[in-house]
C-alpha cells in the first residue's frame, strides 16, 4: 500500500482525523508561543544548524574522540554497521550479563532496527518504560510519533488496552487512573530489570559522556536499578563539546511541546562502582545519507517532532500512514535512503508548502529535499508509469505553443459542453470526489486580449 | 519599463477574468503590459511530479518567450516561485538570470517594484485571505506564523487599505490548502480535507469573499465552495482591486520608484468604466 492508500483510510475517520489535526495543532500553537518568547530563537536555529554542519563535516574525527574518552570513562564502545549488527551486539550483551529481560527507555534508533522483536524471538523479554512507547507496545503497534509515540490514540483507546493487558476497570478512561495503573505496572518492571537500554539525543565528543532527555524519568531509573546499561545511538547524534549542548537542549523542548527544556536532562557518562555501561554506535544507511550531498542535512535532526506537529498532511493522515519509523516530513526524506522502491510515494506526500522547513530546528530544508527526492524517483523509474508518460506529453504540449492553444481550447471546450456526470465521473476524476471543476467560460484571456488589445 | 505578462494555463483557460482584472488593474495603475502570445506554463506541475529533466525544454521556451522585458509579472506566486527558485537546472545563461530575477508575482510587483502600499477605492464586503504557501513561504510576501505571531503581508496590506473592506481574522492564518500540483489528485482525500478544513475557517470567521493571489488555491479552494454550495465568493485579489479601483474619484496614486533617492512620483489611474 502506498501512502495515499494508508491516508485515504485514516481520513475515512472524519471525527477522529478532526481530533487528530486539532490535538497535533494544540502542540504546534504551544511550540509557537514558547518560540515567541525567544527573542533570539532564530539565531539559535542558525547556530545549531551550523554546529551540526560542522560536526557531519568532520564525523569521522569525533567519533573517534568519542570513543576514546568513553573508554577511558570506563565505558565499552560497540560499532555496528547496520541494523542486524547493532541487534546481534545488543543481544550478546544481554547474554553476557545472563539476563532475561530488560527495561528500554525511549529510542527511535531501536525501533529503527525493530530490535524488540528480535529480543522476543531470542527469548528476552522486553519493556518499554516510556508511558507512550508502554501503551503502543502492548498494542504490538510501532509509534505513530517521534516524541508521542500514542498520538494516534483516544483516551478511551488506552483505557481498552489497560483493561486488556494491565486489569484496569472497563470503561476506564480517566487519565490519571490509567497513568498511576501504568506507574505501578512499570515499577515492577524497573525493580527486575537486569539490563537498562536508553537511546540517546546527544553524545559528546570532548567527553564521551552520553545526554538522554526525557520527560517522565525513565530512563535515569532503568539505569541506575539495572547492572548494565547499553545506551544506542545513531552515529550523528554527536555534538562536540559540552558547551554547544545548551543551545540544543533549549532549541529541542520547545520545538517539540513548548517546555522551555525537558524535565530530565540526563548525562550519563562512566559506569557506577561494580557496573557496566556500554555505547553501540549505528551506522544503518547514515554514512550513505551523508555521501549525498542534497540530503546530508537530514542527518542534522534532532527527532524534536515538530515538523510532524505542522505538517498538514500528517495531521490528517497520521503517523501510521507513512509505514516507516520515522514518519511525516522528516521521515519522507530519510526513508528513500533506507529503500527508495518501497518508500517511494513518501517524498509525494507533501504539499511542498514548507512549513516544516520553518519550524525545524536545525534548519533542515525539508520541502526542498522533498523536491529533490521526487527528481531522483523519476530519475530512477519509480514514478507510475501513468505519471511519466503523463508528463512527458504534457512537456512536448508545454513546449510547443500551438499544440498548447489548441490543448487548452479543447479541455475548456470540453468542460462547457460535456455532460456534469462524465466531467465530474468520480473514478475517472479524482478531482471531483469532493469538488467541482471550474465553470467553463465562453473566451480565454488569450482571445480576450488578442479581441481588446491591439 | 517594458512589462511581459504570464498569465498562467489554467487561468487562461478557465479563470481568464483573473487575467483580464491583472491587465486592466496594471493599467490603472499606468502600466501597459504585453502579453506573449507563444507564451505556455513555466514547468512546474512535471517538475513537481518528479520530471524536472522533461520540464527543462519548457523552462528554455518561458525564458525565450520572456526575457526580452524588463519585467515578467503573473498573478500566481506558485509559478513565479518556480521560475526563480527551480530554473536553476539549465545553463544559466544571461536571458536565464534575467528572467529569474525578474519575475515578479502581481502584488509583489505592484508593493515593491511599483512601491505602491495602498490603494483607494471601495469594496464593502468581509474578505478572507489565503495566503498561499509559495507566496508567503516561498517567496517571503507575508510573515509565517512559524516565526513571529505578527499577521503582516504585502497583499493584506493591500487590502486593508480599500475602502469598507475588512479583513477576516482565521484561526489558523497560514495553513496549507492543500491543492499542491499533482498532490490533489495523487493524495485526493488529504487534499480535499486540508482544503474543506480551510474553508470552514474561513466560514466560521464570517468570510464573505475569499481571496488570495494565486488562482491555483483558490480554484481548489472554489471547487470545494461550489460543491457544497457555501454562502461565499470566490475572487482573485486582483479582481477585488480593479473593481474597487473602478469608479475611483481619484485620478492618480503615489508610486515610489525605488531608486537609491526614494523619490516618488504621481501616477495616473487610468479609470475604465
Ligand atoms: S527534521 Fe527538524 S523538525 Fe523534524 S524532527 Fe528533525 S529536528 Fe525536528
Amino acid at each position: 500500500m502506498s501512502h495515499p492508500q494508508r491516508a485515504a483510510a485514516f481520513i475515512s475517520d472524519a471525527e477522529r482525523t478532526t481530533w487528530h489535526d486539532e490535538t497535533l495543532w494544540f502542540v504546534r500553537q504551544k511550540r509557537d508561543k514558547a518560540v515567541y518568547g525567544i527573542p533570539e530563537f532564530q539565531q539559535l536555529r542558525q547556530l545549531a544548524s551550523d554546529i551540526k554542519a560542522h560536526t557531519l563535516s568532520r564525523l569521522d574525527e569525533y567519533l573517534e574522540q568519542f570513543e576514546r574518552n568513553a573508554q577511558a570513562n570506563g565505558v565499552t564502545v560497540h560499532w555496528a554497521a547496520d541494523a542486524a549488527e547493532h541487534n546481534r551486539i545488543v543481544l550478546e550483551l544481554i547474554r553476557k550479563a545472563g539476563a532475561t529481560s530488560l527495561v528500554k527507555s525511549k529510542s527511535m534508533l531501536t525501533e529503527e532496527c525493530h530490535l524488540n522483536p528480535y529480543l522476543v524471538k531470542n527469548g528476552i523479554a522486553v519493556v518499554d518504560t516510556d508511558l507512550g512507547e508502554r501503551i503502543v507496545q502492548l498494542r504490538e503497534e510501532a509509534p505513530s510519533h517521534l516524541v508521542l509515540p500514542a498520538i494516534h490514540l483516544k483516551k478511551e483507546d488506552v483505557g481498552e488496552t489497560f483493561h486488556l493487558h494491565l486489569g484496569t476497570p472497563k470503561g476506564e478512561k480517566d487519565p490519571q487512573q490509567l497513568t498511576e495503573a501504568a506507574r505501578q505496572h512499570l515499577r515492577e518492571k524497573f525493580l527486575i530489570g537486569e539490563v537498562a537500554i536508553t537511546g540517546v539525543n546527544f553524545a559528546v565528543a570532548e567527553t564521551g559522556a552520553v545526554v538522554v532527555c526525557t520527560n517522565e524519568g525513565n530512563a535515569d531509573l532503568g539505569v541506575n536499578l539495572a547492572r548494565v546499561h547499553i545506551a544506542c545511538m545513531g552515529m550523528e547524534k554527536l555534538i562536540p563539546r559540552t558547551a554547544d549542548l545548551g543551545v540544543f537542549t533549549r532549541l529541542l523542548a520547545r520545538s517539540a511541546t513548548g517546555q522551555p527544556v525537558t524535565t530530565y536532562t540526563s548525562h550519563f557518562a562512566r559506569p557506577a562502582e561494580g557496573r557496566e555501561m556500554h555505547i553501540v554506535i549505528v551506522d544503518n544507511g547514515r554514512t550513505r545519507q551523508l555521501g549525498r550531498p542534497d540530503f546530508r542535512n537530514s542527518l542534522k535532526c534532532i527527532r524534536c517532532g515538530a515538523c510532524m506537529n505542522t505538517c498538514p498532511v500528517y495531521r490528517r493522515s497520521g503517523g501510521h500512514s507513512y509505514d516507516f519509523t520515522v514518519p511525516g516530513p522528516i521521515g519522507a526524506i530519510l526513508s528513500p535512503n533506507i529503500d527508495l522502491h518501497k518508500h517511494s510515494s513518501l517524498p509525494f506526500a507533501s504539499t511542498l508548502c514548507g512549513s516544516c522547513t520553518d519550524v525545524c530546528p536545525v534548519k533542515i530544508d525539508i520541502h526542498a529535499q522533498l523536491y529533490k527526492w521526487r527528481q531522483l524517483i523519476g530519475e530512477q523509474g519509480e514514478l507510475p508509469a501513468t505519471k511519466k508518460l503523463g508528463m512527458k506529453l504534457l512537456s512536448s504540449v508545454l513546449a510547443r505553443p500551438g499544440i498548447y492553444r489548441l490543448g487548452g481550447k479543447v479541455a475548456r471546450e470540453g468542460l462547457r459542453f460535456l455532460p456534469h456526470g462524465l466531467t465530474h465521473a468520480q473514478a475517472l476524476n479524482p478531482w471531483a470526489k469532493a469538488r467541482e471543476l471550474p465553470a467553463a467560460p465562453k473566451q480565454s484571456f488569450r482571445d480576450w486580449y488578442a479581441a481588446q488589445v491591439k | 519599463m517594458k512589462v511581459g505578462l504570464f498569465i498562467p494555463c489554467y487561468i487562461d483557460q478557465f479563470y481568464p477574468q483573473v487575467g483580464i482584472a491583472t491587465y486592466q488593474l496594471l493599467e490603472k495603475l499606468g502600466v501597459k503590459a504585453d502579453f506573449p502570445r507563444q507564451q505556455t506554463c513555466c514547468g512546474q506541475p512535471m517538475a513537481n511530479t518528479g520530471c524536472e529533466q522533461d520540464a527543462k525544454p519548457v523552462y528554455r521556451h518561458f525564458v525565450d518567450t520572456f526575457s526580452k522585458y524588463d519585467y515578467v509579472v503573473a498573478p500566481s506566486g506558485s509559478c513565479v516561485y518556480h521560475v526563480r527558485k527551480h530554473y536553476d537546472v539549465v545553463e544559466q545563461t544571461g536571458a536565464v538570470q534575467h528572467v529569474r530575477q525578474s519575475t515578479y508575482d502581481l502584488f509583489d510587483f505592484i508593493t515593491t517594484v511599483l512601491g505602491v502600499t495602498e490603494l483607494p477605492g471601495r469594496f464593502p464586503h468581509q474578505v478572507g485571505l489565503h495566503l498561499s504557501c509559495h507566496g508567503q513561504r516561498g517567496l517571503h510576501q507575508a510573515n509565517e506564523s512559524e516565526m513571529t505571531p505578527v499577521r503582516e503581508g504585502q497583499l493584506s496590506r493591500l487590502l486593508r487599505s480599500i475602502d469598507g473592506l475588512t479583513l477576516t481574522e482565521l484561526n489558523r492564518n497560514d495553513e496549507c490548502c492543500g491543492f499542491g500540483g499533482t498532490f490533489c489528485i495523487t493524495e485526493e482525500a488529504v487534499s480535499a480535507r486540508m482544503g474543506q478544513d480551510r474553508v470552514q475557517d474561513h466560514l466560521l470567521n464570517g468570510t464573505q469573499v475569499l481571496t488570495g493571489g494565486d488562482m491555483s488555491c483558490l480554484m481548489h479552494l472554489e471547487g470545494i465552495v461550489r460543491r457544497r454550495q457555501l454562502p461565499m465568493r470566490v475572487m482573485h485579489a486582483a479582481e477585488i482591486f480593479n473593481a474597487a479601483l473602478d469608479g475611483v474619484a481619484r485620478t492618480s496614486v503615489r508610486v515610489g520608484l525605488n531608486d537609491a533617492n526614494g523619490t516618488t512620483e504621481e501616477r495616473p489611474i487610468k479609470v475604465t468604466i
